[in-house]
């Protein structure tokens, strides 16, 4: 008996509907999140991502409407992060229906935010997303508004600041990484997981289910999130997990 | 079947008042409970939440709590729930609890991450009408800082994360849940369907 390592599909949402969403031919309808949710359960995902990345704000309400259908029909924990600016945010997600808010660039310019949510919440409600590139050799500097801007801050101290604050997880993204699909960044993974004493999930680079697994046992992360290799119907979540287990790592299967 | 679930104001009940409509159950969601009206045969103690605050939220329930604890009416304590049933909680500071179970809720050891976060495989101890067709070694799906020390014995599952962590007790029409059935795929679902089959009887 052991606490499994989680595989965490990521869905990218905009405007309520999922952009490169899983092509199947058993979909009905392709960018309906809920939809694509399901198909990931039934596959033994651990746990699901939404993105949010509906640029418009006139647009901030479809958001609500999606997680509110998602908590209706999905039996497995789900996150949404994006665009949460404030504990208000953070309170109208975890009300639709979501088991975690994300907070990126809103935790940077004001860390009460975690605290807020965190005390409101619990913990476990409040997921920190870090967005980290490489600044030198063992440093990682944090970047907000989807990586656009730097920020100064070390993603190493920001993460433990961040846990201080009441995160009950960090989300970490490689921007060095992402989207690279050769695989994510080991020792950030690595350096993050050690420096704090609460799950870190690993983010940006999977391309096949051997970077979910060095992510997991080298980088030593609790969870692994994925996008395109689950999207694109390379990977299902069950063939990455047949290939953790083969190698010895605990996994829900 | 109609079940009851405590509002305890703590967050969003939409995912167990749906899991148990999964099953056939028809969910009344009660901000209180003073008697004036029928109570389900079925409450459900939700699983969000700090102690001191739920503890206080319960003395909306002071009547629903009495039934119970006369067998009129099965309960099921998910999480902080199952937590709220025994006598007493060290979260944030020292809480008197329900007392329906004798025992003390405690921080998890140091040595592990915090919270325990994710899917879990439970050892049943016992077998019970409640984990009727559940697989020894099964998986569930838990977030918790605080676990149960018990000081009787009730408990019917365990899972090991850093120490021994109880993972689901039953004392006569009292049952309880460290895991999220709701969030836990089919398996939860089985735990939730049990539970409305254990209440009809």
């Amino acid at each position: 008996m052991a606490l499994t390592k989680r595989i965490i599909p990521c869905l990218d949402v905009d405007r309520g509907r999922v952009v490169k969403g899983i092509r199947f031919k058993d979909l009905k309808d392709a960018g309906d999140p809920v939809e694509q949710a399901l198909t990931y359960e039934r596959q033994g995902a651990d746990e699901i991502v939404f993105l949010d990345i509906t640029a418009s704000s006139d647009f901030r309400e479809t958001v609500y409407e999606m997680i509110k259908k998602t908590a209706y029909s999905l039996s497995i924990p789900f996150t949404v992060g994006g665009g949460l600016r404030s504990s208000i945010d953070v309170r109208k997600v975890l009300l639709a229906g979501a088991d975690k808010a994300s907070l990126n660039t809103a935790a940077v310019m004001n860390p009460e935010v975690i605290r807020e949510g965190a005390e409101v919440f619990g913990s476990q409600c409040i997921v920190v997303a870090i967005d980290a590139k490489r600044a030198g050799p063992g440093r990682w500097e944090v970047y907000t508004y989807g990586g656009r801007r730097p920020t100064g801050l070390d993603a190493i101290e920001w993460a433990r600041r961040a846990e201080q604050m009441g995160a009950g997880e960090i989300l970490l993204t490689s921007m060095d990484y992402d989207g690279s699909k050769d695989g994510y960044d080991i020792e950030l993974t690595k350096a993050v997981s050690r420096a704090v004493n609460i799950p870190v999930i690993a983010s940006g680079g999977a391309g096949n289910p051997e970077h979910i697994c060095r992510a997991l046992v080298e980088g030593e992360a609790d969870a692994a999130l994925a996008a395109s290799i689950f999207h694109y119907g390379e990977y299902s979540v069950e063939d990455v997990k047949r290939h953790l287990k083969g190698k010895g790592v605990s996994v829900r299967l | 079947m109609r079940v009851a679930v405590l509002d305890l104001g703590l967050g969003n009940l939409l995912s167990i008042k749906r899991a148990l409509e999964r099953q056939g159950a028809d969910v009344s969601i009660l901000s209180g409970w003073d008697g004036g009206t029928d109570l389900p045969p079925a409450i459900v103690l939700p699983g969000v939440g700090a102690f001191r605050d739920g503890i206080s939220a319960l003395g909306r329930f002071k009547g629903a709590i009495e039934m119970a604890k006369g067998g009129g009416a099965t309960v099921l304590g998910i999480c902080l729930g199952m937590q709220l049933l025994l006598s007493k909680s060290y979260e944030g500071g020292e809480y008197e609890g329900l007392n329906l179970i004798k025992g003390e809720v405690v921080k998890l050891p140091p040595s592990v991450k915090v919270p325990h976060m994710g899917w879990n495989s439970i050892r049943i101890l016992k077998r019970s009408p409640i984990t009727d067709g559940v697989a020894d070694g099964e998986f569930f799906y838990f977030v918790h800082s605080y676990h149960c020390a018990l000081q009787e014995d009730v408990a019917i599952a365990e899972t090991e994360y850093g120490t021994k962590v109880v993972a689901m007790v039953e004392k006569r029409n009292i049952f309880g849940t460290q895991f999220h059935p709701e969030k836990s795929g089919a398996a939860g679902a089985r735990i939730i369907r049990n539970f409305l089959e254990v209440s009809k009887r």
